[in-house]
């Protein structure tokens, strides 16, 4: 079993351990199995050894070595890191200069004591649920590695779940932290809409956009969080409001919190497994109770169009430039987002008005919402199509039924595995009302550790 | 192809000609899919009543 992050930093803080010893075993693991996952598209070794020789010097002058002191860390390729292009998943950003500065959630992170290894695989441009890349080939599941780890953060989903890093960032538009989450058996944190900076990151569609964290234990999930959160004059949408640590509020419980499972929209088309996996945390937190998000289908059809609109919009030169150098599953995409009419987008801008008042009015009611976070367990990579609704649809398009209603609005969620006793991992959505993390987090703590939610090693 | 595939189709190579686009033939079915997929989900949101007074959420703050 690899430590967690929590459990490293608490090592190398007590001295019980270096962080250049850490290092050398992290780089060496990841020289092993990247191979057989494809997780990492670039590996910084020498920065990483300097930083951690930096770090044990701090501890034996007897400096305060930060919360996350030591931790070996890597990051979704369109998250700049000095010195290296900021791919994005495509073959058209390896003709863009380095990275001058590192992304604010990485100079964050380092801050706290942590240590990047490396940039990560993901699907071109994040336009991706599957984690396939034809530039780079796919992510592979490390719970089986004929199927996918989940998009667009697949590397991210692969390296923690493989145990090559215990802590990954990822991004997050429509599901793509939630959906590598699931398909990888891994917990994941998509924030609230303008909690973390996401400046020196390449974008998707601006009013969707998120960074989060991926990890094998909730605890690392908030350490992680704790440390990047802090206003940012470089991202626009980044809130102006003071970090609100969740680590300290893990262990309060949920004996007070009103939790309810969310019907209609979110039973149609989920699999036994997804059901399987809702229902043994409904249980196991007594959540009797049921709740209708309202038009939660309009409100994954607006997501749906402001992403292909807006995707588009992002990389209309390039598509007129460059259409052939394109990942051929994205290109398709982006051209008929191309062709969207400007009127539907603007009907999608308004519904959002609507949509998020209604759902809001949901959390005077309640102070949490469990949904499925994939309607499947991970197919097999090259699978094109899947069983929704007893229709075979695309696969691509439609893998994000249950995340997108609920990013569409930038509320917080944390996504839980819950592996059944024997076959693959899948993992439910904790959905809290905006700017309370918090409770996501300390539900996602208490079916830890009821050992309901659980991130195990796959065997070798 | 059905009638709406073809207009779909003449929809596309014009929309892409005015754009600057090339759309090359081995990529017209699926383009024409995934533009089906997404003027699916716009007739969804829009059969939707809204007050002509809803601002759109999208993002700016002066």
């Amino acid at each position: 079993m690899i430590d967690t992050a929590s459990d490293i930093a608490a090592d190398i803080a007590a001295r019980r351990r270096s962080a250049t010893d850490t290092i050398e075993a992290t780089l060496a693991r990841i020289e092993r199995d990247n191979p057989k996952l494809n997780a990492f598209t670039a590996v910084t070794g020498a920065r990483a050894r300097a930083r951690a020789a930096a770090i044990d010097a701090a501890i034996a002058a007897g400096k305060p070595a930060g919360p996350l002191a030591g931790v070996p860390f890597a990051v979704k390729n369109l998250i700049d890191i000095a010195g290296l292009q900021t791919l994005a998943g495509s073959r058209i950003n390896r003709d863009h200069p380095p990275a001058d500065t590192d992304a604010t959630v990485v100079s964050r992170l380092e801050a706290a004591g942590a240590i990047l290894v490396g940039a990560l695989n993901m699907g071109e441009y994040a336009y991706d649920f599957t984690g396939e890349n034809c530039h780079y080939d796919p992510a592979r599941n490390p719970h089986d590695h004929t199927r996918m780890t989940g998009g667009s953060s697949g590397g991210s989903g692969g390296a923690v779940a493989g145990g090559l890093v215990p802590l990954a960032l990822g991004s997050d538009t429509n599901g793509s932290i939630r959906v590598p989450s699931s398909f990888c058996g891994i917990f994941g944190l998509k924030p609230t809409y303008g909690r973390l900076s996401r400046a020196g990151s390449f974008p998707f569609v601006s009013s969707l956009d998120h960074l989060g964290p991926l990890a094998r234990s909730t605890r690392d999930l908030a350490l992680a969080y704790d440390a990047m959160q802090g206003p940012d004059s470089g991202d626009p949408a980044c809130a102006d409001r003071p970090a609100e640590p969740a680590s300290l509020s893990l262990e309060q419980g949920t004996a007070r919190l009103r939790i309810a499972r969310a019907g209609g929209y979110f039973r149609g088309g989920a699999s036994d497994e997804a059901l399987a996996a809702l229902d043994t945390v409904a249980a196991a937190l007594g959540a009797e109770r049921e709740v209708e998000v309202p038009e939660a289908a309009r409100a994954r059809a607006a997501a749906y169009v402001i992403t292909a609109s807006e995707g588009a919009a992002l990389h209309l030169d390039r598509l007129r430039q460059r259409a052939e150098d394109f990942d051929p599953d994205v290109r398709d995409r982006l051209i008929a987002g191309a062709l969207i009419p400007a009127v539907a987008v603007m009907q999608a801008h308004k519904f959002r008005r609507w949509y998020r008042d209604a759902v809001l009015r949901l959390f005077d009611h309640v102070d949490a919402i469990l949904a499925p976070a994939t309607p499947c367990v991970a197919p097999a990579i090259g699978q094109k199509t899947f069983v929704l609704n007893g229709t075979d649809v695309p696969l691509r398009p439609n893998i994000g039924v249950y995340t997108q209603p609920i990013s569409f609005i930038g509320l917080p969620v944390v996504a839980v595995p819950v592996p059944p006793p024997r076959g693959m991992p899948i993992a439910v959505q904790i959905i809290a009302p905006p700017w309370r993390e918090d409770i996501a987090l300390r539900i996602a703590q208490e079916l830890e550790a009821a050992g309901i939610a659980t991130a195990p090693l796959p065997p070798n | 192809m059905t009638n709406e595939d073809d207009d779909l189709q003449r929809f596309i190579e014009a929309g892409a000609r005015l754009l600057g686009l090339t759309v090359r033939p081995e990529w017209r079915d699926a383009i024409r899919l995934h533009l089906s997929i997404s003027l699916q989900h716009t007739k969804t949101v829009s059969e939707f009543p809204l007050p002509d007074e809803t601002d759109p959420a999208s993002i700016f703050s002066a």
